[in-house]
């Protein structure tokens, strides 16, 4: 999965701007290769892709927001795009070389994408996270292609003696127009190598009306070898000579191995190493437990079954989900400890508001469950640690293995391997530097793979979350007073990962009246960002509360949402700086946008045909990852209480292109299903510290018989594209909880819907 | 104690734990990587294979009950990745991470053995236990019924190009 060019020593490097160099050097054999260049920024600069950041994805602030690529063109005009970064089924594999593919001008048949291993000295900012490739990525691939085709423009003309002016590209081919003479890439790959590089910053771009490969369905570049069961996944991965592994861990997170008859567990058939692993007390790291080592998985799976381990006391055995509930409520009755944002007089407001409502809401921890559980390949020889990982973020990564065994970050290459989903899992690397510890010890290249008790049970859960909000709409029905006092998870000014709500969340802006406060209490349970972080339950209590006061003001839920988007303030407070923790505000929420969507999918849906008992439609919407989307959902309770969605519509507002359609609606409409399936009966119960459930059949997935229709409509806007893999989930969450109301007339204020009597007469 | 059956064609004879399940068989032993491990308690059917033609989980059949038994695992679905199914699948684009697809692929398969032209009803019966984390199901049953529409017309498939399918992904 290496790119491997063997390249002369005569490197034309040219500086192209303060920032971006295209280096281009010639291939032995012939060929040329180009590859995009980020001279780093002062550290001090602010970046595109912090400023992109949000909800506290560890590791990816921090990350030089280089962006690369490499393309290399071959005699046989085959050429040859490295997807950079990590592919977990959101399509980025085939979408950034598509971007690169469209302005060279190359037949898309003809275009080879390889996998890049992780590398910081050719790539930074390999991360699949934050929906951030597509704004990150969508001028600087396209440059990257542009001027690789002017060089092969310019290679030609030379040929040619003729001007670069009167020379067109088509599907790797140039022509003379007035001569009609034509050259393949391949052939004048080798010229161009000796072409001087054009300014990136300037290079001209194509009209997106000339677009060929931008806008079409391109199938997914591992789908072959999908459908033909080829190893592609982290999972697959072997290493001659390579043991198997098992890492068992206490059930309460954090707690250390105090005895185990690892001597008995080493008798066993098979077992080559069995070992106490001390470990470290971060819960995204390292943590103490039980390696088992073996020639074959299974056989440390039957060896697991004779293990008796005596885990040491820990502190968070006292925690339970049952007790956050009772200290959430206890942070409700008091003043918030820290005020997050403060508009107009709310005491005021409230007052003067002609019909006022209060509700508490809400939602459960829940695990990333991947199909593919956590593991990783890891060899440790000579001083040199070589790893294979399924990992969604290997820059942190790396520093953690780095600092965990005590070696240097440059003796530790990090190959990326396709992964069986991610939802933000990944990002978190722990199962990787469990791996590599005990390659480590052993000293015998070792694949790590974790149970589905081992993942579902050692997650970095998505965190529950309280809203309790107080709201009031005037006499004309106009919503002027918001108050929410959101209760979650931290210490002091600090949220926990994942857990803390931003100071420009909506609605804020859009009311005149708003107060935002917070509580924390703190957690020994691990957490981290879940499809959506932050969005995947804000959006489902402010959505349904605002539907909870159309419902007070006697309004119809959707014109009363139309009505709040067309009140933005035009002069807010400023708001709250966050502490550490807290996500850096979105960029700009923006109301026409926004009732655009909303509108739209209004429309789609027949917003407010008469249904029968017990059928309802709710609406919803929410800005996430800078993506506007809003999306109606029809659902029926019986009367016996069971809940079946009938048919979703999704309008989302993503920018002026959808790059491939074919990756974008698989995307929301796997991010609706994703919500729907969280939101009927998905919850991790921490009991005595520990994750109560274990399987599937514990923490039910969506099934086939589910599948409902789901109706995706983009609406293209003449804003930059913007990613896709997160923002279509929030919404439909409410929708859903919005139309059993309608049906039913019951509010549902807590998740999951399984928790709930439904039954209706 | 060594046991001998019949993987894709070929006959097979290893000697692994009694109680090791035919998944680890395929993947560890005979180095077949294309049956996945989701769940190993037949939750998830990922490691969806046939046993004398019927989809099984392999995760649950033990190395001990495989004396004489024919397996076919998604590697030997078709001999050059042109079954019906694997034509559809390439046409409509329906993987996402595409972890659980081998084991979709075989359940549906099966499906199609028994019923060449599926209703929706007998899709979501035959594919109820292959879960999809990513949840690409309505392209999962496109895809079923796109199969059956080139079994029925003798294999052709429209893949090409760029793109290959049209829309009513809905």
């Amino acid at each position: 999965m290496t790119t491997k060019a063997s390249t002369k020593s005569n490197i034309v490097t040219s500086p192209v701007s303060r920032r971006d160099f295209l280096r281009v050097s010639a291939i032995a054999g012939g060929g040329v290769l180009l590859a995009s260049y980020f001279e780093p920024l002062n550290a001090s600069e602010p970046t595109g892709l912090a400023a992109l950041d949000h909800n506290g994805i560890a590791g990816l602030g921090a990350a030089d927001p280089s962006l690369n690529a490499f393309i290399r063109i071959t005699p046989d005009g085959i050429v040859t795009i490295v997807g950079k970064n990590p592919e977990v089924g959101q399509g980025i594999k085939t979408m950034l070389p598509m971007l690169i593919a469209e302005e060279l001008d190359v037949d898309w048949k003809n275009v080879r994408v390889e996998q890049g291993d992780f590398d910081p000295t050719k790539f930074q900012a390999q991360v699949a996270g934050g929906s951030t490739a597509t704004p990150t990525n969508w001028l600087p691939m396209r440059r990257v292609g542009a001027a690789a085709r002017a060089m092969l423009v310019g290679a030609a003309a030379q040929k040619w003696s003729v001007p670069a002016a009167e020379c067109e590209t088509a599907k790797g081919v140039v022509t003379h127009k007035p001569s009609g003479r034509t050259m393949s890439y391949g052939a004048l790959a080798s010229a161009a190598a000796t072409m001087s590089a054009p300014d990136l910053a300037t290079i001209a771009l194509k009209d997106p009306k000339n677009f060929t490969i931008i806008g079409t369905r391109v199938r997914g570049v591992d789908t072959k070898a999908i459908v033909t069961g080829k190893p592609l996944y982290g999972i697959d991965v072997t290493v001659p000579g390579m043991l198997y592994a098992t890492f068992v861990k206490a059930p309460v997170f954090g707690a250390k191995v105090a005895s185990a008859n690892v001597d008995e567990i080493k008798k066993l058939p098979g077992v080559k190493h069995a070992f106490v692993v001390a470990g470290e007390t971060a819960l995204t790291g390292l943590l103490g437990g039980v390696a088992i080592v073996a020639d074959s998985w299974w056989q440390t799976q039957s060896a697991r079954a004779q293990l008796n381990v005596t885990w040491a006391d820990h502190p968070t055995a006292q925690q339970s989900s049952e007790g956050y509930a009772k200290r959430a409520a206890e942070l409700a009755a008091l003043a918030p400890q820290r005020s997050l944002r403060k508009d107009g007089d709310i005491d005021a407001a409230l007052k003067s508001a002609a019909h006022t409502a209060s509700a508490s809401y809400y939602y459960p921890f829940i695990a990333h469950a991947p199909l593919e559980p956590q593991n990783t390949t890891a060899s440790f020889k000579n001083g040199l640690m070589e790893i294979w990982a399924p990992t969604q973020n290997p820059s942190p990564g790396r520093a953690l293995v780095a600092k965990t065994l005590g070696i240097k970050e440059d003796t530790i290459t990090i190959h990326i391997t396709r992964g069986g989903g991610g939802f933000g899992r990944r990002l978190t690397n722990d199962p990787m530097v469990e791996a590599a510890w005990i390659a480590k010890e052993i000293g015998v290249p070792v694949k790590l793979l974790w149970s589905r008790e081992d993942d579902m049970q050692h997650d970095m859960y998505r965190p529950a979350g309280w809203h309790n909000f107080t709201g009031g709409v005037d006499a004309a029905g106009k919503l002027v007073a918001w108050q929410n006092h959101f209760v979650s998870f931290g210490e002091g000014t600090n949220f926990a990962s994942s857990a803390s709500i931003g100071a420009t969340e909506f609605p804020a802006k859009f009311i005149p009246n708003f107060s935002l406060g917070a509580s924390v209490m703190p957690s020994g349970v691990p957490m981290g960002p879940l499809r959506a972080p932050g969005s995947n339950g804000i959006a489902f209590a402010t959505q349904s509360f605002i539907d909870e006061l159309a419902h007070a003001a006697g309004k119809d839920p959707l014109q009363f949402r139309l009505d709040l988007l067309a009140n933005m303030q035009a002069d807010p407070a400023p708001a709250t700086p966050l502490a550490a923790g807290g996500p850096p505000p979105q960029a700009g929420f923006d109301g026409p946008r926004m009732a655009g969507v909303v509108k739209e999918v209004a429309e789609r849906a027949g917003w407010g045909k008469k249904l029968p008992k017990g059928t309802g439609m709710g609406i919803a919407f929410h800005f996430s990852h800078r993506g506007y989307v809003a999306e109606v959902v029809q659902a029926s309770v019986s009367q016996a209480g069971k809940v079946t969605v009938q048919h979703v519509w999704a309008v989302a507002d993503v920018g002026s292109e959808i790059i491939n359609p074919f990756g974008a609606e698989t995307q929301v409409q796997g991010a609706v299903f994703d919500g729907i399936a969280q939101a009927m009966a998905q919850e991790i119960n921490i009991v005595k510290g520990a994750a109560s459930e274990g399987n599937f059949d514990e923490f039910p997935l969506y099934r086939m018989t589910e599948a409902v229709p789901v109706e995706v409509f983009f609406r293209k806007s003449g804003n930059s594209p913007t990613g896709l893999g997160e923002p279509a989930l929030p919404p439909v969450i409410p929708a859903l909880t919005n139309a059993i109301f309608a049906a039913t007339g019951k509010r549902v204020r807590t998740l999951p819907l399984s928790k709930h009597d439904l039954s209706w007469s | 104690m060594p046991v001998t059956f019949t993987v894709n064609g070929t006959s097979r004879t290893v000697d692994v734990p009694s109680d090791m399940p035919l998944l680890w068989v395929l993947r560890d032993v005979l180095d077949l990587k294309g049956s996945k491990f989701g769940c190993g308690l037949g939750q998830c059917g990922a490691c969806t294979v046939h046993l004398n033609g019927a989809p099984v989980r392999s995760c649950q059949i033990p190395s001990a009950a495989l004396q004489g038994m024919k397996i076919t695992t998604i590697e030997g679905l078709s001999p050059d990745g042109t079954h019906p199914l694997q034509k559809a699948w390439e046409e409509l684009d329906v993987p996402q991470c595409g972890y659980c697809q081998a084991g979709q692929l075989m359940s549906a398969a099966a499906l199609l053995q028994k019923h060449p032209k599926p209703t929706d009803a007998e899709i979501d019966t035959a594919m109820a236990g292959n879960l999809c984390r990513c949840a690409t199901y309505l392209r999962i049953r496109a895809g079923i019924h796109r199969a059956a529409e080139i079994m029925a017309d003798g294999g052709k498939s429209r893949a090409g190009g760029t793109s290959g399918a049209p829309g009513g992904l809905r």
